[in-house]
């Protein structure tokens, strides 16, 4: 689960972050109001998206004073901005970061992920800051920084000086650079978070250490314990189909194509998806319904693949295994007479009582193609297209 | 004795009283697998499916000499209960649960190495269909009649994906020696390599079937070390090349971050390595088919 800017930032000003006072405004007219609570002469106005890469795309507007403020924010609120991160669709404009702005003197970069080799937190961090991590590993590798957090003890004091004397920060302002490495590895580990970037990490010219830009992800699988993140989410930012399968306990992800799909599984819905591919066909999404694949579930899938007005052909592929084929054959013809489908329908079963469950379909009023492996469904798929 | 498990591996249920376990439980002991009981806090000394329950883990394992167990407990108490097993002296440990927090399971790795490598256990999973091995015993969710017994060991990540390989295999009158779940978390119990390293030695395994897909390292880490140190033959499969960067395919772990995790990343390297890739999924069969014919 991803959060905004403004939320990141709360949270580790919790840690002991230091962050340039802001506020997060709806409208114009609190944004000018914000501005002149936050005082000063210079502001940046920030739209909140789940993306990086904001300033490129027009999203953040430098400000002299409180009536520009109002107005950056009333050019900015409702806007759909377009990011390399967004896809072409874009994200929605519906919340507004005021910032003071700050005098920058050094722009670092910290970063902490997950690393799956080592099985433990990575602390990264570099002078070139303000850049992407994927740039600076492609452009300054050498200036890149790692350490490694050992998960049952968590970050050590030395380990965050290390860091700090690594990236030439002046000995005076080492220990408050330690905090704020300390500070992100806490919020990491304390909040199942699965990753932390503040990028730049700044020091001003009135030599603080601040987060000047801040994304926070973290892991579902922890939601359940940790409610005040779990508040955070912002659906908005989401694809609406994606929220209904999530919200329904449905896996999925839109894609481009126009070939929906309904089927069992992660593995073998990613090794459908190929196949319609290497068939010369394009998936219009991913959908696991789960190795169970209940009638329940099988009836969602239907009502989420109908939404796309992409959808052209809709592929179902269910591999019954403690489930029967039998089964899942009345859970498809079931779901069939609750919700009309005006694309060809390809039913590929497998596995236990495939037999019986054909014999349900064939039986049935539906009107669809058969397919019995798996490259079968994919060619019979690409055909129906035509 | 086939690896990892065997017929007479005593095997415990956690959460054996729970629907999940319960069902799961009732299938692996008429699949014939040596089902010895089940733990359930608070429910010790009652009786369940003709077996009896205990308190803890330790317990169990007293009163009835387990080696093996089964985890059927939801994801907030699946750390505890691993670490539990471990503890109790358990050998081989399969987590089917799935929705694991991520720090959950590093504990659980980390806790672990207070145990030297000889008494350490195997935990297998979390997210995963479990272990077979056909016509001996079953730690697992699968559907165990579309495994025939024979050579070729299977791991993978996906549970359905397995079983279309076990289809596969089984239509093209090839068996199986064991398969093995690894699941589709970020960070599991044991890896690609730690499975493929077990089947080696195991005298009843020819060939070996690797069904991986998009992200994280271990497959790459398998075919290195398959290219460094195995001489059985390694087929590989590779799901999602058609899966967009960054973006999470159902599985917690199936997300591409880095170089080396698309699908044609992996399946290039593992070429590299000497792996025999299965060009699709519908071939998996076939390609292991090809395989052992030249053996």
């Amino acid at each position: 689960m991803d959060i905004h800017e403004y939320q990141a930032k709360e949270i580790l000003a919790s840690f002991g972050v230091s962050i340039p006072r802001g506020g997060i405004v709806y409208s114009p007219e609190t944004a000018e109001n914000k501005a002149r609570e936050i005082g000063g002469s210079k502001w940046v106005v920030k739209a909140q998206i789940h993306s990086g890469a904001r300033g490129k795309a027009g999203g953040v507007i430098v400000c002299n004073s409180p009536l520009e403020v109002a107005q950056a924010t009333d050019k900015l609120l409702g806007k759909k901005l377009v990011t390399n991160q967004t896809g072409p669709e874009g994200k929605i404009v519906n919340r507004i970061y005021i910032e003071e702005a700050t005098d920058i003197e050094k722009e670092l970069y910290l970063g902490l992920v997950f690393d799956r080799s080592s099985e433990s937190i990575m602390v990264v961090a570099s002078t070139e800051g303000g850049m992407s991590v994927e740039e600076i590993a492609k452009e300054k590798p050498e200036s890149i920084i790692r350490s490694k957090i050992e998960v049952a003890v968590g970050i050590q004091s030395f380990q965050a000086r290390e860091l700090a004397f690594g990236l030439g920060i002046e000995p005076e302002l080492i220990r408050r650079a330690s905090e704020t490495i300390i500070g992100c590895a806490k919020a990491f580990s304390e909040l199942d978070a699965t990753m932390v970037e503040v990028n730049p990490l700044v020091i001003s010219k009135q030599k603080q250490i601040l987060a000047l830009d801040c994304k926070m992800s973290f892991d579902n699988n922890a939601m359940f314990r940790r409610d005040k993140v779990s508040e955070l989410r912002d659906k908005t930012q989401e694809d609406e189909k994606e929220v209904y399968a999530s919200d329904r306990g449905l896996n999925y992800v839109s894609l481009d194509g126009n070939i929906g799909n309904i089927i069992n599984g992660a593995g073998l819905a990613m090794a459908s998806m190929d196949m319609i591919k290497l068939a010369g066909g394009e998936p219009a999404n991913f959908l696991d319904v789960g190795g169970g694949a209940t009638p329940e579930k099988i009836v969602k899938a239907f009502r989420l693949i109908t939404m796309d007005k992409k959808v052209k052909v809709i592929l179902v592929n269910i591999f019954a295994g403690i489930n029967r084929c039998d089964w899942v054959a009345e859970g498809i013809v079931q779901a069939l007479e609750k919700i009309e489908i005006k694309v060809p329908l390809v039913i590929r079963l497998a596995g236990t009582n495939v037999e019986k469950g054909n014999k349900i379909l064939q039986e049935s009023k539906l009107n669809y193609i058969e397919a019995s492996t798996l490259e079968e469904a994919a060619n019979k798929a690409v055909a129906a297209l035509k | 004795m086939s690896v990892i498990i065997h017929k007479d591996t005593k095997i415990l249920i956690q959460g054996f009283t729970g629907k999940m376990g319960t069902f799961h439980a009732d299938e692996m002991i008429k699949y014939g697998s040596n089902v010895v009981g089940g733990v359930t806090p608070g429910k010790g000394g009652q009786k369940h499916l003709d077996r009896p329950v205990f308190d803890t883990v330790k317990d169990a394992v007293m009163n009835t000499g387990a080696t093996a167990s089964i985890l059927f407990v939801p994801p907030a108490f699946a750390a505890d209960s691993a670490m539990e097993a471990a503890d109790a002296g358990i050998k081989t440990c399969v987590a089917i649960v799935d929705g694991i927090p991520s720090h959950d399971m590093i504990k659980i790795k980390r806790y672990m190495r207070r145990y030297s490598r000889t008494e350490k256990m195997t935990l297998v999973g979390p997210n995963c269909a479990g272990i077979i091995s056909p016509g001996k015993s079953m730690l697992g969710i699968m559907p165990g009649h579309i495994y025939k017994e024979g050579r070729v060991g299977i791991i993978s990540r996906s549970g359905t994906l397995g079983y279309e390989a076990a289809q596969q295999l089984k239509n093209l009158n090839i068996g199986i020696s064991t398969s093995v779940g690894i699941g589709g978390d970020p960070i599991n119990g044991s890896s690609f390599r730690d499975i493929i390293e077990k089947f080696e030695t195991d005298d009843e395994t020819d060939v070996i079937l690797m069904i991986g897909e998009i992200g994280g390292p271990q497959e790459v880490a398998a075919g290195e070390f398959a290219k460094e140190n195995m001489k059985k033959p390694v087929i590989g499969y590779i799901a999602g090349l058609t899966a967009p960067k960054g973006r999470v395919m159902g599985h917690a772990g199936a997300i591409v971050s880095a170089y080396g995790e698309s699908a044609i990343e992996k399946v290039e390297i593992l070429k590299e390595c000497g792996v025999t890739i299965s060009k699709n999924p519908s071939v998996m069969g076939d390609t292991v088919k090809s395989v052992l014919e030249k053996i």
